[in-house]
């Protein structure tokens, strides 16, 4: 399983717009994808609504995780939602 | 008085909020989705009932995106991503989960549905204000899902091809986020009064109608209806030459409209500023189409709106910026942040709860508790106005006395503001405006608080719409006693409430001392036809006959009376 911890740049922080891209990135992965506060429960990176509520906000740090093959190109991609400051604007 | 459905041919009364006449078939929008029974089983085939339940919450989310591009295509980005989040929570796999555990346990689809969201909705509740708009979101899905389930009509704005009259108890802003304005002819609600929401959309659609009418949603569904705004009335089952000729009169006033141009001021040439009331720069269009010669009042709160976060200081300067370019010559006055618990914003929790949020803290109140939204909004607007030719005014709403007003202008001179001002909307404010005019440059009145703080009336209340009526002799004394304070000081004294957009109160309002006249965009033409049937002198004698009378009714009457220009304009 691989597994990196993500200090969270956007603004609103893991919800909105950011917390809707980063589950609809992590939908697209076959395996297992978690997301959890450092020492929290892991939830399923794929559910918005646990997402929404772990109630991750902007200058803290998430736990992500995924597993089965891809998984580190998920974490990058999912990494950069993560870091970028502004939700990005259709 | 009992309240039942006219028949075919009768008449419907309410109070016309938004002038113009309509005419298409009922749309009703359906009343709330009942809870399912505590309890309820299925028959016992879990297999078909899981399967109901995943095409129930399936149907939602298709229907929730189709709306998301609806949204996009009015150019609404807001609204898209909300109703796109929504689609995502109806796909949630942990929700359908809990929904399948629920009827593997026997529990009937309906129920399940409810019960699963139930614990979401629990969790997002209790994990801080970042969610609580969520909630509302959450409980719209469920909603539909379990109006599915229970073949109950789906909440919300009904979908139709053909232009239809829209008829609601109320109608609350997220039902009229999606709303097609080339579908809506007319509005009509059994609450409301002119200042709820729905008669401010109207008005800024352009739209005839009516509110606080009984019996509207009685109407069975494809009724066909003639709505007359103006006249606040609902014909059910119009003639094909009734429609027509509320059509041509509406069609005559409109060309008399069109004919009025330029500047606003009376006959005899005393010139009184037309301004428009905007939320943002998406609404100057309206505002130069209809003349505005300036903006009255900029609604900066639906920056605010919606959103975990205050706007970033580069977000606010250029929203301030597009609205100041867009009257180069015109002055442009902006309202700080009206928020309270009343307009509760995710980032400004109120202080507690308060059981009457119109009395609470709101308006200037709050801003004293989070003074740094206040700078940073004074800053942005000084800063956007840099090397702008247009008039940068600033107000401040619920200001309640001298000190207040002192403390907001020392704030605007801090940040380099030249004109601060105050809205008069507190009745304590407009009775010692004198003190007040001391230290600010100009006044506001916000005649829709005025008016609800002067009668102790509710503005969302319904019922109280005859209290909420700014033509009370109480209220025209205090807009007197505002204006005259102003004028002996020699500040400016504008209006900004709906009432400034009412033709006949417009005269009125400029005869007891308003030196400028605010309001929604469509109201401005009729305005200036208006005034400029009628002088100076007119304006002054109907405000006083209106002031000498001893009810809103009699007012009205009393003013008119004097005011024959109106009829000219088939007012």
């Amino acid at each position: 399983m691989s597994q990196r911890t993500v200090k969270i740049e956007s603004k609103v922080g893991l919800h909105a717009r950011p917390a809707a891209l980063f589950v609809q990135t992590a939908a697209k992965a076959d395996g297992d994808v978690t997301v959890a506060k450092p020492g929290g429960k892991p939830v399923n990176a794929k559910s918005i609504l646990a997402v929404l509520g772990l109630d991750a906000r902007h200058g803290e740090e998430v736990v992500i995780s995924a597993d089965g093959e891809g998984a580190e190109e998920l974490l990058d991609a999912l990494e950069a939602v993560l870091k970028q400051p502004e939700p990005e604007s259709a | 008085m009992p309240e039942a459905a006219a028949p075919a041919g009768g008449t419907l009364r309410g109070a016309g909020v938004s002038p113009g006449v309509g005419a298409g078939p009922v749309r009703v929008v359906a009343a709330a989705v009942p809870e399912p029974p505590a309890g309820a089983r299925h028959g016992g085939d879990a297999e078909a009932e899981r399967a109901a339940a995943l095409a129930a919450l399936e149907a939602v989310a298709a229907d929730l995106e189709a709306r998301a591009a609806r949204a996009e295509e009015v150019g609404n980005a807001e609204g898209r991503d909300v109703l796109n989040a929504q689609a995502l929570m109806a796909r949630d796999p942990g929700l359908a989960d809990g929904v399948a555990a629920k009827i593997g346990e026997g529990t009937a689809a309906a129920r399940a549905v409810y019960e699963a969201f139930g614990a979401y909705r629990d969790m997002l509740a209790g994990a801080g204000e970042y969610l609580a708009a969520r909630v509302a979101d959450l409980d719209d899905i469920r909603d539909r899902a379990v109006a599915r389930l229970l073949g109950v009509p789906v909440p919300g704005v009904p979908e139709s091809d053909e232009p239809f009259v829209l008829v609601a108890r109320d109608l609350a802003p997220a039902d009229t986020a999606v709303l097609d304005p080339a579908k809506v002819v007319a509005f009509v609600t059994l609450e409301g009064g002119p200042t709820s929401h729905t008669a401010i959309l109207a008005r800024t659609m352009g739209v005839p109608a009516v509110v606080a009418c009984p019996g509207c949603t009685d109407l069975p569904e494809g009724t066909r209806v003639l709505v007359d705004g103006a006249a606040g009335t609902v014909r059910v089952d119009p003639s094909d030459d009734e429609v027509r000729a509320a059509q041509d009169a509406a069609a005559a006033r409109a060309s008399i409209i069109a004919s009025a141009a330029g500047p606003g001021g009376t006959k005899d040439g005393h010139p009184v500023p037309l301004l428009a009331n905007i939320g943002g720069p998406q609404d100057v269009e309206a505002a130069v189409a209809n003349g505005a010669e300036g903006v009255g009042l900029y609604r900066t709160e639906f920056l605010f709106l919606d959103r975990a976060t205050p706007p970033s200081a580069a977000e606010q300067e250029e929203a301030y910026r597009k609205v100041l370019e867009a009257f180069p010559k015109g002055k442009v006055v902006v309202r700080t942040l009206d928020a309270g618990a009343d307009k509760p914003l995710a980032f400004l929790p109120p202080p507690g709860d308060e059981p009457n949020p119109a009395l609470g803290e709101r308006g200037l109140r709050m801003l004293r508790r989070h003074p740094e939204v206040l700078e940073a909004q004074l800053g942005a607007l000084s800063r956007a106005a840099e090397g702008l030719t247009a008039r940068l005014e600033v107000m401040a709403p619920m200001v309640t006395d001298a000190e207040e007003a002192a403390f907001f202008a020392r704030a605007c001179r801090d940040a380099g503001i030249a004109h601060p001002g105050v809205m008069i909307e507190v009745p304590a404010a407009a009775l010692r405006a004198r003190d007040l005019a001391a230290e600010v440059e100009f006044f506001s009145l916000g005649t829709n608080d005025l008016t609800q703080y002067a009668c102790a009336a509710d503005r969302q209340i319904g019922g109280l719409a005859h209290l909420q009526d700014p033509w009370r002799p109480a209220v025209l004394d205090l807009v007197a006693l505002a204006a005259g304070a102003a004028a002996e000081a020699g500040r400016s004294c504008g209006v900004c409430g709906e009432a400034g957009g009412d033709p006949a109160l417009a005269c009125v309002l400029v005869g007891l001392g308003a030196t400028s006249l605010s309001m929604s965009a469509p109201s401005l033409p009729l305005v200036r036809a208006a005034l400029a049937r009628h002088t100076f002198d007119q304006c002054r004698e109907a405000a006083q006959a209106a002031l000498g009378a001893r009810t809103a009714q009699a007012a009205r009457e009393a003013a008119r009376a004097l005011l024959p220009g109106l009829a000219e304009l088939g007012l």
